[in-house]
């Protein structure tokens, strides 16, 4: 107790610090993960991709992201077991981001394929587990979150395989599939308006719902869903209008107008995974410091108070900061490596890695991106639109978490143990 | 920090914009055959040479187009075609163009010249073999249309009716091949045999290249099948 009142503002600001510097990292690298889809098929300039992936990352972040960090603030950990020492979850918090942090600098000078979402996990249950006890971990809420890692790609491998084959019987596999596409894409750009919404509705705005007595019903969310949905679809029609065949690049490739026209979805599709990385994957940076700031403020492990809303502010702005000073790199090397994804396959991969995080983060289940966006690339594969899946780097991809598990619990660990000999001894 | 995205390690090298790019050299290579011809058979060996010359140089880059393809291709790839059928296309692509410069050596190396009354009929034998190549690689340039549409019925079906026209001519490549082989007949016994000999092997070979741009529709039409 007296540590914290002690040293409340020290351990408060190494919060702060470690949360913005893990946010960073997440801008700076991760977010190329989920925008590269689009900058490789051409749909986006590295500019472009840039600016959306700032303003909706950190809506993502800021609208959605409440659940996911909820989660890691008080999900995982039991806090009733450990309701008299306060200042050892602050440590444990403090550990995890280090630990997450420190591997996620080592995993990316290796070049290894990890995942923020893991390696933050694995943190916090590695302090908790050792650091204070087996008990003081809800395993069960682990468990799920363990088996979401392996629902997730799969899912989103449905999803894309659907949403590719749906392209397919809808628009490609026409006498005249530019006229189709122009008439069906609209269909899908409603899906992502009213998706976003949707979560936007439900889950991100309930605060703010509750602060100002209004009540939504399920029904209604879906109405004014719907409306974001039409509206997006309007603009979407818009910019679809613009987009005139053009007979001289149709001669080599009979389908380059088509390409043309998905190029437009994908700028959506592009929307809506920056908004559902925000929405999940933010909540590891910050997850940990809000968990710090409620105890810091309260002197107690209160599970019941409110979070502070600029806490998703300080992760979506250490967000942007991050594209904006190294994610900008990145993504241009990404934009010249991936040539392969089209925009028709590519929109399919997003869109259905996109749906699977955004729901995931509804149901405040912390996924990796990477990992589920892997998942849709093979589903679109299984759905014969991709010329050449590498099997195994996708089995590197999924066997990373594996070993980022037990790395990042065994820094935790140590980082764990030596806070707590600063601090208490 | 270096940073290295596995996303678009995921993604391997298509092998589509190569097979299309060898048959493409298989073409070039055959081609050039004809210009051979008409050299050999006005008894220009300089010309011959030159053009000879082309040829080689041609079905080296394809088959060295053919080696990397088969570099390129390993099996923990995951592809919408079976990894074999690919590999079993680009053998029988570069089949063709080993007739061509096999045909090119022989008539070269022996300074053969086609009798004048078989000329005709030889060179027009030689041009449905050269466009039945060609249709070849305009099915083979369909392979792109057919990753795009995800190997959609359409798509499918449209290729089964450049394969029907492939298989035509090939069939029209057998009918010259009998006709020719019916006219040198007549006239072999005022030919010194050894010449008929390999008059006879050219025709075949041809005949082979023929066969072979057919094998090229026939491994199309088995990768579509499944």
């Amino acid at each position: 107790m007296t540590i914290i009142a002690e040293h409340g503002y020290l351990l408060l600001s190494l919060a702060c610090v470690f949360g913005f510097f893990m946010a960073w990292g997440i801008g700076a690298n991760d977010v190329a993960n989920a925008m590269g889809t689009s900058v490789g098929s051409r749909a986006l300039t590295v500019k472009q991709a840039i600016m959306i992936a700032m303003l909706f990352e950190f809506l993502g972040a800021y609208l959605a992201g409440g659940e996911v960090t909820a989660t890691i603030r008080k999900g995982i950990i039991d806090t009733a077991s450990i309701g008299d020492k306060p200042e050892l979850l602050v440590f444990g918090m403090l550990a995890a981001l280090l630990a997450a942090g420190t591997w996620l600098l080592i995993a990316s000078i290796k070049g290894w394929p990890v995942s923020t979402t893991h390696t933050i996990v694995g943190a916090i249950v590695g302090f908790a587990a050792v650091g204070i006890s087996v008990d003081a971990v809800h395993w069960a809420k682990v468990w799920k979150i363990v088996a979401s890692w392996v629902v997730s790609p799969v899912l989103a491998g449905v999803i894309s395989y659907a949403l590719f084959k749906s392209v397919q019987t809808l628009i490609l596999n026409h006498r005249d599939p530019f006229t189709r596409a122009k008439r069906f894409i609209p269909l899908y750009m409603f899906a992502v308006g009213f998706l976003m919404s949707m979560v936007t509705l439900l889950k991100g705005l309930k605060h703010v719902f509750k602060d100002q007595g209004v009540n939504m019903s399920f029904a209604e969310c879906a109405l004014y869903a719907a409306v974001a949905g039409l509206i997006v679809t309007l603009i979407g029609s818009y910019f679809l209008s613009r987009i005139e065949e053009d007979p001289k690049i149709d001669a080599n490739d009979r389908f380059a107008n088509v390409e043309r026209v998905f190029a437009v979805l994908m700028i959506f599709t592009a929307c809506s995974m920056a908004f559902a990385h925000g929405s999940n994957d933010v909540a590891n940076a910050v997850g940990p410091l809000a968990a710090i700031v409620g105890i810091v403020n309260s002197g107690t492990i209160a599970a019941k108070t409110i979070m502070p809303s600029w806490i998703l502010l300080l992760g979506g702005a250490g967000i942007i900061l991050g594209l904006a000073t190294y994610g900008f790199k990145v993504m241009a090397t990404i934009g010249q490596k991936i040539t392969i994804l089209t925009p028709s396959r590519g929109f399919a991969a997003e869109l259905g890695a996109a749906a699977t995080v955004v729901l995931a983060s509804a149901t405040g289940l912390p996924v990796s991106t990477t990992h589920t966006l892997v998942g849709a690339v093979l589903g679109v594969g299984f759905a014969r639109g991709i010329a050449a899946i590498n099997l195994r780097v996708v089995g590197t991809i999924f066997m990373s978490w594996l070993v980022t598990l037990p790395a990042g619990a065994g820094l935790s660990i140590v980082f764990f143990f030596i806070l707590k000999g600063i601090f208490i001894n | 920090m270096a940073i290295i995205n596995p996303l678009y390690k995921v993604l391997g090298r298509s092998p589509i914009k190569p097979m299309q790019q060898h048959m493409g050299e298989v073409v070039t290579c055959v081609k050039f055959l004809e210009g051979f011809f008409k050299a050999s058979s006005s008894g220009d060996w300089q010309q011959a040479s030159s053009v000879y010359d082309k040829i080689c140089a041609s079905e080296r880059e394809a088959d060295e187009l053919k080696k990397q393809i088969r570099l390129h291709l390993p099996k923990s790839l995951f592809m919408p075609m079976p990894r074999t059928d690919l590999l079993d296309l680009v053998t029988t692509q570069d089949r063709i163009a080993n007739g061509a410069r096999d045909i090119a050596g022989l008539m070269l190396g022996r300074n053969m010249i086609i009798p004048e009354s078989l000329q005709d009929c030889g060179m027009a034998f030689l041009k449905t073999a050269i466009a039945a190549t060609e249709q070849a690689f305009v099915a083979i340039n369909e392979l792109d249309e057919l990753l795009e549409t995800g190997f959609g019925d359409r798509e499918v079906s449209f290729i089964a009716t450049l394969i029907e026209a492939l298989d035509e001519l090939e069939h029209d490549n057998d009918q010259l091949e009998q006709d020719l082989r019916k006219k040198l007949f007549v006239l072999e016994a005022t030919l010194p045999p050894v010449d008929v000999m390999f008059l006879y092997k050219i025709i075949d070979t041809v005949g082979e290249m023929a066969d072979n741009a057919e094998r090229v529709g026939a491994r199309l039409q088995l990768l579509l099948a499944r």
